[in-house]
């Protein structure tokens, strides 16, 4: 392990986390209730054929697969260390990181609270491994093509830069510039189309949050544009 | 970079000792000077922004009589148990080492506006190009008569982070089962709208985690209406049934004055005896805003709500507690939304950097007990008359245990954020 970070040692986290979650790991959930727990990893992660990186990284190949290995996604700076320290995807490590994303590796940028009920994780798990056996897309990290949906018209501006970076003071107090994320998600690094959505569907109420509607309900194309430009420019640190 | 040789670095070392001898905020040459009064949430903030976003192009100093501050906003949660002292204290040295802004650890005593210099109190003067002035709030000490700055010692106001916020602790801690606690309520504008009724709910938390249950606490108020009236009311009834009672001006009639010597609160109404009283008495402008002749008629300083720059003075901005901010409360949250505008204001006059029109938000949580968030919010655009509201949202009575548990939460995050977003990262 490097000095001077003070990340947690990833084995010492996980054996815990088993000792007190799941004793018993199974790996026998059942893939077709695993596929309705799935709903809460799926706004940002895909998987099956085609599946491509968003807000997370898509999980084709997960199942042995070296934590932050995938190229041209901006894995937080804790996610990589652990894959430089050896963690591999398997159905132990994987369950332990569901069951609480930022005990396992402090400083992930994944904003998820964690899923408790270990039967869950065992069918999520379960569906994992049949849904992700498909080979990845040549080059996951490139932009989906457009669609006429919502923010497309957003998405087709080229955003401004500078004005985003003004726009964005308003969320950095919050959503932390650095993409540390103690309670509230991390956006930086995000993919221009995830982003866009994300806004549009805050401003309709697709999603629901107060805090997030007042940010939206006054953006324009323009500003949304100008945001996804510049938060997509930005690494996580 | 050339060698140097014995006798060149020697030149070079004693320019550089001078350079040292001399005080840091009179060394820089030819760079424009932004200068900062007031570390808090306004002053730090738009240090920080200019510092980070004109990089070298500008001169940024910021002035502070303490050396180090503890965050009014969370101080509540520390009364409650909830947060340290030391985790809402915060220091300036990752904004001096990472940003490379000039700290003046001293007090800001009057603006020269003539010479454009700031005064400090032990002498010295620091000039600057663009001023930026965040002295918060002072108070009225007489609004509430019978009350002083000595008396605060006894009936603390605790409105102001640190030794105060301290005392106020210790007494609260002290409150045995079945005494009563006396709150008087500062009459609008003040800092932090929700953030005396947050407060008597923490009070409420720590006695009732005691068995202290026989305890009362009182709010005399002068305002007809208080922020998250009917979300502090249901919870006050729910989690502290009987312990929590409030009194506007049409049940007390009037506030006649407090006696610290007797812990009373008189009013038209009745005499209320406090084992504990928590006097927060009527606010202005810190003083500097006033010896420098920024603020008018109500005590606080008029601004451009386009900029934030002064309506008084071309060459100063003014943001945060002792700013008139239009629709916009009284809040840390307020204070650094503004100062990014004063910010971007500034490095345009200074560096000719893009300005963007000004946009504000602000969002306040208040915690009334253990996982029971709530928060009220709005986003605001600068007018010719204001700043002005442009929609806003509150937490609505009734919703559930979840819901409030994320709101909690959000508002953890968002001290991280902000204090971040402030102090630096």
């Amino acid at each position: 392990m490097q000095t001077g970070t003070r990340r947690t040692p990833w084995m010492a986290v996980p054996v815990a986390i088993l000792l007190a979650t799941s004793p018993a790991f199974s790996g026998e959930g059942d893939p077709l209730k695993g596929e309705k727990a799935f709903k809460a990893c799926k706004a940002c992660h895909k998987v099956g054929a085609g599946a491509r990186n968003g807000v997370g990284p898509h999980l084709d190949g997960l199942f042995g697969r070296a934590a932050g290995s995938l190229k041209g996604f901006k894995y937080s700076k804790a996610m990589l260390a652990h894959g430089e320290d050896g963690l591999v995807w398997d159905e132990a490590a994987l369950d332990a990181y569901i069951a609480d994303p930022r005990v396992m590796i402090p400083g992930t940028r994944m904003s998820f609270r964690g899923m408790e009920d270990e039967a869950t994780r065992a069918d999520l798990i379960a569906y994992l491994k049949q849904a992700s056996v498909h080979n990845p897309v040549e080059n996951p990290s490139a932009e989906a093509p457009l669609r006429a949906e919502m923010g497309a018209a957003a998405l087709a501006i080229e955003g401004d830069r500078d004005y985003g970076a003004y726009l964005a003071t308003e969320c950095v107090t919050c959503h932390q510039i650095t993409g540390q994320t103690n309670g509230i998600p991390s956006i930086v690094g995000w993919p221009k189309p995830d982003f866009v959505r994300a806004l549009f569907e805050y401003k309709t109420n697709v999603r629901e949050h107060q805090v997030m509607k007042l940010m939206t309900v006054n953006l324009g194309n323009e500003e949304i544009a100008a945001l996804a430009e510049y938060f997509s420019s930005l690494d996580p640190q | 970079m050339p060698k140097l040789t014995r006798r060149a670095f020697g030149l070079v070392a004693g320019a550089a000792a001078a350079n040292l001898a001399m005080p840091a905020y009179l060394r820089a040459q030819g760079k424009p000077r932004a200068v900062v009064v007031g570390g808090g949430a306004g002053g730090a903030t738009a240090a920080r922004y200019m510092a980070k976003d004109a990089g070298d192009e500008l001169d940024v100093t910021l002035i502070e009589a303490n050396p180090k501050y503890t965050t009014c906003f969370f101080s509540n949660l520390y009364l409650g148990d909830f947060r340290t002292f030391d985790s809402i204290t915060h220091g300036y040295n990752t904004l001096q080492s990472n940003y490379g802004i000039t700290l003046v650890n001293g007090f800001a005593e009057a603006i020269d506006r003539d010479a454009n210099e700031v005064v400090m109190a032990d002498g010295p003067r620091v000039p600057y190009d663009r001023l930026l002035v965040s002295p918060g709030i002072d108070f009225i000490w007489d609004s509430v008569p019978g009350y002083s700055e000595e008396a605060s010692e006894i009936m603390p106001h605790s409105w102001k982070g640190g030794a105060q916020t301290k005392l106020l602790k210790s007494k609260l801690d002290a409150v045995e089962d079945g005494q009563q606690i006396v709150m008087v309520a500062p009459p609008n504008p003040f800092r932090c709208p929700p953030g005396p009724y947050e407060r008597v709910s923490m009070f409420a938390h720590v006695l009732k985690a005691k068995g202290h249950t026989d305890s009362r606490i009182v709010i005399i108020d002068p305002k007809p209406t208080f922020s998250k009236q009917g979300l502090f009311e249901e919870g006050w009834e729910k989690h502290y049934p009987g312990m929590v009672e409030w009194y506007g001006p049409d049940v007390h009639g009037g506030i006649v004055g407090v006696d610290p010597s007797t812990g009373e609160v008189e009013t038209d109404l009745d005499t209320f005896q406090g084992d504990l009283v928590n006097v927060i008495p009527a606010q202005k402008a810190g003083n500097i805003a006033h010896v420098a002749g920024l603020a008018n008629e109500t005590g606080f300083c008029p601004i451009d709500p386009h900029s934030m720059r002064s309506k008084m003075d071309d060459n100063i901005f003014v943001v945060g507690d002792a700013c008139i901010p239009g629709d916009m409360p009284k809040s840390a949250f307020s204070a650094n939304s503004q100062a990014k505008v004063a910010a971007m204001a500034i490095r345009g006059d200074l560096v000719g950097s893009r300005v963007f029109p000004a946009k504000y938000s602000n969002t306040c949580w208040s915690l009334i007990e253990t996982d029971d968030g709530v928060k009220v919010g709005a986003q605001y655009v600068g007018t010719d008359e204001k700043i002005s509201s442009t929609s806003k949202f509150i937490s609505q009575t009734g919703e559930d245990a979840g819901t409030r548990k994320a709101t909690y939460e959000e508002s953890l995050g968002w001290y991280s954020g902000i204090t971040s977003d402030i102090f630096g990262v």
